[in-house]
């Protein structure tokens, strides 16, 4: 979706503000919106690419009000009343009210390090070949799906340099929507900068994004 | 600017939700709101495309959250301190604080009347002959200012067709930062709808924007 | 909001930048004088009379000045015809441009973000928030103001109504047909 999330190349936002020996959590809730949202990934059954979804499918208007924390904690509590494994009422009273809904599996303490370590590959087999390789030049298509996508709007329709074959990779675009991992070719491409931003752009720059096969043709 | 306003195509809004009998004021405010705003215009204390611009420049966050006429009133605040009307402390007072200039003159009931029978129209003479003629096609230029500008992003880079001439037009990308009215030919530029939005939308739509010929280039 | 829009009247009076007449006229203007009923009445005209009709598509400024309408919003306008195969809808996508003289202030769907974000985009969509289908071959139309040019939909003629005066026909012309995201009333709305 052209959502709120889609942020490459909006103006009015203001100056990047570090923040001096940031913490990691800036609050105790924050830890647990993080830690809930990792352990409830197994017991949940959804993937990453419909928690990515849940987050940035919302009003612009809440999504730039929202801290980083209060989105992934929305997208959270979306995906729990979704799968009903967790009610409306039951988040008012704070409380547990009905009978829990059988999930395969549950993480435990001892499996943590475990998970963590074996992180969520997306690479899986395949006889096929890619239909690009290096140095050849792509243009990013211009797709405006109404569902999740990883192809920004800024790029659509400018033309760039496929720099590497990345491998062949779970395909965001049908695995959020729930049909399927539907793997494919994985490149990065790299844009110049006046090709994505006009003559007035800046030279020197470039822009490289891994887009997916389906996201591109090859350019004239 | 790449501002929250260039709205045209961006998701997440919801549907389309209508008020029964709605008020063309909800409040009394909103229409003072709304008639403080002309007022200045007609006192000529910042032009149109400046107002435009500095509303755009609200932070996205507030952009969106700030209610239609609520945009306005901030809009006039932020206008206000940059061209000396008031200081932050009067803004904050809701007062002017002496010692403060008098304004020349103030704007009348009557002027205001005139202003809404006559307008203000913005065609001037032509510097030069108009570069494109109807059924032209020209592409929309991905230009990317940081100022004003009324190229929305979801057309620059399609190729349109011209199918319009509408006339030499004050240029809203000069006019807005005080930098003339540098007027231009203005056309009606008609797109396909599946050149802007992909081969997958829907075949039957079409859209048209007006366009000054600094946005377009031949094809 | 309330409290920040009476502090600027108040700085703005005391600084003798405006008269408190000044604001009054114009919030009565536009609550009581000027609004869709105009355009309607550009409408039943152009219904009623073709050489009307050929001037207001031809030169919608000088058309509607012959009714009295023009100025503020209303120095460049364009009028759009629906036929059975071109249905048209307006809108400002970057702010809220919108026909004043012939239809008064936009109501706050036209400036809000569902509709300035979607129409472009996806308009049928749109007119199914309004309840509208169109037959899926209909050419749909969308004209987005992003200059001074201020457009109005002319809509289609309702069956039925052969013989009927301007003043009759009027109180079918709706402001969402002007706009276009309706169709104007037919007979039996009126009954």
């Amino acid at each position: 979706m052209n959502g709120p999330q889609d942020l490459g190349g909006m103006d009015g936002f203001g100056p990047v503000e570090p923040e001096p020996n940031e913490p990691v959590f800036h609050d105790d809730w924050e830890k647990r919106a993080f830690a809930l949202t990792l352990a409830m990934g197994m017991p949940g059954g959804w993937n990453i690419d419909q928690s990515r979804f849940a987050r940035e499918n919302r009003s612009p208007a809440e999504y730039w009000s929202m801290s980083y924390y209060q989105i992934w904690f929305a997208a959270l509590e979306r995906m729990l009343k979704e799968r009903a494994l967790v009610t409306d009422d039951e988040v008012v009273a704070g409380h547990s009210l009905h009978k829990p809904k059988p999930v395969p599996r549950v993480l435990s303490p001892g499996d943590v390090l475990k998970v963590l370590h074996r992180g969520g590959p997306t690479e899986r087999p395949t006889n096929t070949k890619p239909a690009f390789k290096p140095g050849n030049a792509v243009r990013a298509k211009n797709i405006n799906p109404p569902t999740h996508t990883r192809l920004p709007r800024y790029v659509r329709g400018h033309v760039g340099t496929v720099d590497r074959v990345i491998g062949f990779h779970v395909f965001p675009d049908s695995n959020a929507t729930g049909a399927g991992e539907n793997p494919q070719w994985l490149y990065t491409v790299r844009f110049e900068g006046r090709e994505l931003w006009g003559p007035d752009g800046d030279p020197t720059s470039q822009v490289s994004v891994d887009a997916w096969e389906s996201y591109l043709t090859p350019a004239d | 600017m790449n501002g929250a306003a260039d709205m045209g195509g961006m998701d997440g809004f919801g549907p389309v939700v209508q008020e029964r009998n709605e008020p063309v004021f909800h409040a009394g405010w909103e229409g003072v709101s709304f008639a403080l705003n002309m007022v200045t215009g007609v006192a000529r204390l910042w032009n149109l495309d400046a107002f435009r611009f500095k509303r755009e420049s609200i932070p996205p966050p507030e952009y969106v959250n700030l209610s239609y006429y609520g945009l306005w009133t901030r809009t006039l605040e932020l206008m206000m301190l940059e061209y000396g009307v008031a200081t932050p402390a009067e803004i904050e007072a809701g007062r002017a604080i002496a010692p403060f200039k008098k304004a020349p003159r103030a704007v009348t009931a009557a002027e205001c009347a005139d202003m809404v029978r006559c307008g203000s129209p913005y065609n001037r003479p032509a510097p030069s002959p108009a570069l494109f003629k109807v059924g032209d096609k020209v592409r929309a230029k991905n230009m990317h200012p940081k100022a004003h500008t009324r190229l929305p992003r979801y057309v620059r880079g399609h190729v349109g067709e011209v199918v319009r001439i509408v006339g030499c037009h004050v240029f809203p990308d000069s006019n807005a930062s005080n930098l003339g009215e540098d007027p231009h030919w203005l056309y009606t530029v008609r797109f396909d709808g599946r050149e802007l939005w992909g081969e997958q939308s829907d075949p039957t739509v079409r859209v048209c924007i007006e366009a000054w010929e600094p946005y377009l280039e031949p094809v | 909001m309330q409290l920040r829009t009476r502090a600027l009247q108040t700085i703005l009076t005391e600084k003798g930048y405006i008269e408190q007449a000044a604001i009054d006229e114009l919030i009565e203007t536009y609550e009581k004088k000027i609004g869709p009923r105009n355009g309607a009445q550009v409408v039943a005209k152009a219904w009623t009379d073709p050489k009307f009709r050929k001037w207001l598509f031809e030169d919608g400024t000088a058309a509607i000045g012959s009714l009295g309408f023009g100025g503020r919003s209303g120095n460049h306008l364009v009028a759009l015809e629906n036929t059975p195969h071109v249905h048209n809808m307006v809108v400002c996508t970057l702010c809220s441009c919108y026909p004043w003289a012939v239809l008064g202030l936009p109501p706050l769907w036209y400036k809000s973000a569902p509709y300035r974000s979607r129409t472009v985009a996806d308009p049928r969509g749109v007119l199914r928030d309004f309840g509208v289908a169109l037959p899926k071959d209909t050419e749909i139309r969308v004209w987005d103001s992003t200059a001074e040019l201020r457009y109005m939909v002319v809509p289609m003629r309702p069956a039925g109504t052969d013989g009927w005066t301007e003043d009759k026909l009027v109180e079918l012309v709706t402001r969402d047909s002007m706009i276009g995201t309706g169709f104007a009333k037919s007979p039996k709305d009126l009954r």
